[in-house]
Formats: structure tokens, sequence, C-alpha cells
């Protein structure tokens, strides 16, 4: 294979990979596109579109479902959650790249387990545990329990850019009389930079989408987007459909815009596997 | 004397640094592992009395309950499969260099933003009896009567497979480009066909990577809780373990009972996991030219 910039090629198999490709997305669009239509529409029946387009709905929902509170709880649970994580994961994925040490198999295991779980298995108990202590229902019970398996998936993303700084430069710094904590401050976090955009960007993007653990744990103020949504879908013929469709649009405009954001600090495919790219031309 | 002690546990490994961990080791304890216990000795303490394991009797002697089980792998399983198998020859495609491999990426990618509830309503709208899609079918005389693909197991079927998709063609991908190019030139060199090259050279690498996106992708599946109740039809044919466990909770105020469900789950699951890993840890699991 030449190193060259090559266009899609196509065998007949690929033709037909395109075209299950293209169908799937022609319908996801449909899918997508009922919806955005469906939030501008007025009435809407048995027609190809709506009579008619209005934007009162986005009205509505911002007004009936309290929505800048709730953007700003999910915002500010969100940047909770990130931080918190990165502080306790990353200090303990260093130890994991680095060293070797008796045990480490099984802690390993315990890290990985709230991810390998479903969030229902570990949210009910935990949830229960957390209302006893009388976190849940609020804020901080929210936080504690997103951050259950954000910490791991920290953990897990920041390992291999660890593992890509050479440990020879830290040893230099020591030999030059840099502390444990000039090391860390001063060679490492810069160095370290990338691995701790992607690891915090994608908890972001995962604590926004994240469900099941606020559901379990959130009271009447401490809702997110996600769980506000569910609330006025479920709870359905209380509210008008569209403006169900106007809010589930502007939470997808702002999960967009944060995976966007992502895109341009986090190449997708380096994510499990340090990626030989081909050489440029 | 202590000297050396300490001297000798660093040759093991065990030195200062290991501090670092403690944050993020006492968070598992208290967040993870203490509540996971916490419920699992709930569990074993029937609201209603009983013996141990009266939870566990009643969640296996009621048939609207146990079959749960088989309701949740019906849908997961398929679902977490299709996801994988279609990610690989796509990924296959876009691997490499070419023009308009970020864009295509990106589209592919973009699903993940639109969230249960959208991908909810969207399907409701257009798969639903006047939705666009029936209305195609109906206009074209394919079908006389619209066909029903929500509030049953399609529509969340159809959710899993558009919330799931991008994940597991992600996964695969990234596991498809750590695997170092040379190789597959070197067996076009000495000859290998295409289909050769992918059978012999490709697949036996990717397929680590295949268990661990599956396994991913499954988690995802098996804990579906807000599409079945929201394009399904809770009460019956997508009645999935997580609902009964939720049920048990938040509508019966049955702690203990619903902890022994969220257990039953829990072991489900990693029974799944343990039969993938294993079948996984047959496999080769060298170094993939990147970081396998």
């Amino acid at each position: 294979m030449s190193s060259k910039v090559r266009s899609v090629r196509a065998t007949p198999l690929g033709w037909v990979i395109w075209a299950v490709v293209v169908f799937f997305f022609v319908n996801l669009a449909g899918v997508v596109f009922s919806v955005l239509v469906s939030s501008f529409g007025t009435k809407w029946f048995d027609t190809w579109l709506p009579s008619g387009f209005t934007t009162q709905w986005y009205g509505d929902a911002w007004r009936e479902f309290t929505l800048f509170h709730v953007v700003v709880v999910t915002l500010l649970v969100s940047a909770l959650v990130v931080v918190l994580s990165v502080l306790i994961g990353a200090p303990a994925a260093y130890v994991l790249a680095r060293k070797n040490f008796p045990g480490k198999r099984l802690v390993y295991m315990t890290f990985l387990l709230p991810i390998l779980m479903p969030p229902i298995t570990y949210g009910i108990p935990l949830a229960t545990v957390l209302y006893k202590f009388g976190f849940a229902g609020h804020l901080s019970g929210v936080v504690l329990a997103n951050l259950v398996p954000s910490v791991p998936f920290v953990i897990l993303t920041m390992t291999p850019f660890i593992e890509q700084v050479d440990p020879r430069i830290e040893d230099a710094a020591r030999m030059l009389g840099a502390g444990t904590r000039s090391v860390f401050l001063k060679i490492l976090a810069p160095l370290l930079v990338p691995g701790l955009l992607a690891s915090g960007i994608l908890v972001l993007v995962r604590t926004v989408g994240m469900f099941e653990l606020t559901f379990l744990t959130a009271g009447p103020d401490s809702q997110t987007l996600v769980v506000a949504l569910y609330y006025s879908m479920s709870a359905a013929g209380i509210r008008a459909q569209q403006s169900v469709d106007a809010m589930a649009v502007i939470y997808t405009a702002m999960m967009l815009v944060l995976l966007v954001v992502a895109l341009r600090f986090v190449n997708p495919t380096q994510l499990v596997a340090r990626v030989k790219e081909e050489p440029s031309e | 004397m202590s000297a050396t002690w300490q001297h000798r546990l660093a040759e093991r490994g065990v030195d200062r640094r290991l501090w670092l961990l403690l944050p993020a080791t006492i968070f598992v304890l208290l967040l993870f592992v203490y509540p996971f216990l916490y419920g699992l000795t709930l569990s074993f303490q029937p609201m209603d009395g009983g013996g141990l394991l009266a939870n566990y009797d009643k969640f296996f002697s009621d048939a609207y309950q146990r079959d749960t089980i088989a309701t949740t792998l019906k849908i997961a399983l398929p679902a977490a499969l299709l996801n994988v198998l279609a990610a690989v020859p796509i990924a296959f495609r876009l691997r490499g260099r070419f023009r308009g491999k970020r864009l295509l990426t990106t589209i592919l990618v973009v699903p993940i933003t639109l969230g249960t509830v959208l991908t909810a309503q969207g399907l409701l709208n257009y798969l639903g009896p006047t939705g666009w899609f029936n209305r195609l079918l109906l206009n074209l005389q394919i079908v006389d009567n619209p066909i029903r693909l929500t509030n049953n197991y399609w529509g969340v079927f159809f959710s899993l497979v558009i919330t799931g998709f991008p994940f597991a063609f992600l996964l695969v991908l990234s596991y498809l480009s750590g695997i170092d190019p040379t190789l597959e030139r070197a067996a076009a060199t000495l000859g290998a066909s295409r289909a050769q090259r992918f059978r012999r050279i490709t697949l036996p690498l990717l397929a680590p990577g295949l268990a661990t996106t599956f396994l991913l992708t499954f988690v995802l599946a098996f804990s579906v809780f807000p599409s079945a109740v929201l394009v399904g039809n809770p009460a019956g044919s997508t009645r999935v373990i997580s609902l009964a466990a939720y049920q048990a909770a938040y509508e019966q105020y049955d702690y203990a009972y619903a902890s022994a469900i969220a257990m039953v789950m829990g072991a489900v699951e990693l029974v799944v996991v343990a039969v993938v890993l294993l079948w996984r840890s047959r496999l080769y699991t060298g170094s993939t030219g990147g970081k396998g």
C-alpha cells in the first residue's frame, strides 16, 4: 500500500457495505429530522409535514421545565465530576502505569468492575446507602454516584498516556534534585495535558449523558437534563409532545457542542491503542 | 535493619509512591465495594421476613419476574452482537488515511449525542403508524397496513442499535488502527490474497479487541431501561430486569428485594462477561504492534 492519501476503494462487497451504511443513516436522519420538524411544528397529524411552523415550543419548554435551572445543575454536576474524578483517578493511573507491586491485579480488577457492571446493579444499593447518609436527593449525592464509573474511566484512559512518557525524564529531574511534588507539577503535568484533556472531556460527555445513576439519586432540585427529559416524556399527556421534542433538541445541541469540542482535542481512534499512523505525505 | 526491610519492599515495588493510589482506593471502597456488599447483605434480609433466600425465592418463583432475565438477554445479546459485527467491515474500510476520513468518522460518531429521549421521540415519530417510514411504504404500496415497529421489541432494539453502534464503531476502529499495517504488507508480499490477509492476520489480532468491544456494548445494552419504557412495551415484551429492580425499589419501596434483583442482574451479567473473557483468553493476546 502506498503512503499516499488514497480515496475510498470500492469492491463489490464494499458497495454492499456502503449501501447498508447509507440505508442506516437515511433512516437515522429520518428519526432525527422528525423530532426537529415536530419541535417547530404546530399541528401534525396524518400528513407529511405539520400544518404550520412556530418557535413557541422552545419558549414553552424553557419556562415549563425550568430549563435554565436544569442546565445549570447539569453543568455544575458535570464540572464537579470531571474535576474530582481527574484528581482522584490520575494519581492512581500513574501508579498503575509505572509500577509493579503485589496485589496489582486485584487493585486493577476492582477499579475495572464499575465499568463492567450495568449502572443499575450497583446504582440501587449505592442510592440506598446515599439515602441512609443523607446525600441522595441533593447535588452531592448525584455527584458522588456519577463519580463511581468516572474515576475508573479516567484511570483507564490516562494509563496509556502515562505509559508514553519516558520514565527517564522523571529520573533525570530527580537526579537534578527535584522532589516528587515538583516532578509532578513541573514535568509530568505539562506532558500529560493531552491525556488529562482527553479523559476530562470524555468524562464530561459521559456525565451529561448518564441517565441511570442520576435518575436513582436525584431529588427534584438536582435533576440533570437527561433525567428531566425522561420525566417529561414518561409523564406523557400532561405536556405537549412538541415541547418535549424541543427539549430533546436542546439536549442534543448541547451534547453536539461538547462532542465537537472533544473531537478537537481527542483523536477518537487513539482511545484504546497507540496508533501507528502511516507516514503522512 | 529497618533500612534493609524498606529496601527489600522497594525492590518488590512497594515504596512511597504507592500512596498516590490511596485516594482512588478509598473512593472505590467507599462508593463501590461497600454499597455493593451492603446491597448483598440487605438482599438476604427480606422485608416481609422469611429465610435468608426469601427474596431470591420470590424472584425465581414468580414467572413475571423470572422472565425478565430472558427478555433482557433476548434484547441485549443480539443488539450488542449486531453492533460489533456491523462495526468491523465499516471500521475496516475507514482505517488508514484517505480524503474525508475525519468527516466520515464524525458522522458515524454523532449519534452518541442524540440521547435516549431524542432517539425515543424520533423512533415514535418516524417509525410510528403515521410516521414518514410507514407513509412511504404505504405510498409505494409495499404494505397495505402500517407495520408496527414501536412500542414493542423492535423499538427498543432500534434504539439500542442507534446508541450502541457509534460506540462499538469507535472502539473497533481504534483497535483496528492499533494493528501494525506492516504485518499485512508483509503477508501481501508473500502472496496472501485480501481475504487470506483478513482471516489469517487481521482477524486474529483484532479478536481480543472485538471481545472487549462486545463486552462494553453488552453492558450498555444489558442495562437498557429508559428506552425499554419509552419505545418499548414495559409491561410485556420489553419488561427488562432493570425495570423490575427499579419498580421494587421506587414503587414498592422494598429495597431488600430490589437489591436481590440487582444482585441477580449483576450475576447474569458477570456470567456473560466471564464466558466472553474465557473465550478471549484462548485467543492470541500478544502485541498488536501498538499497545495491545
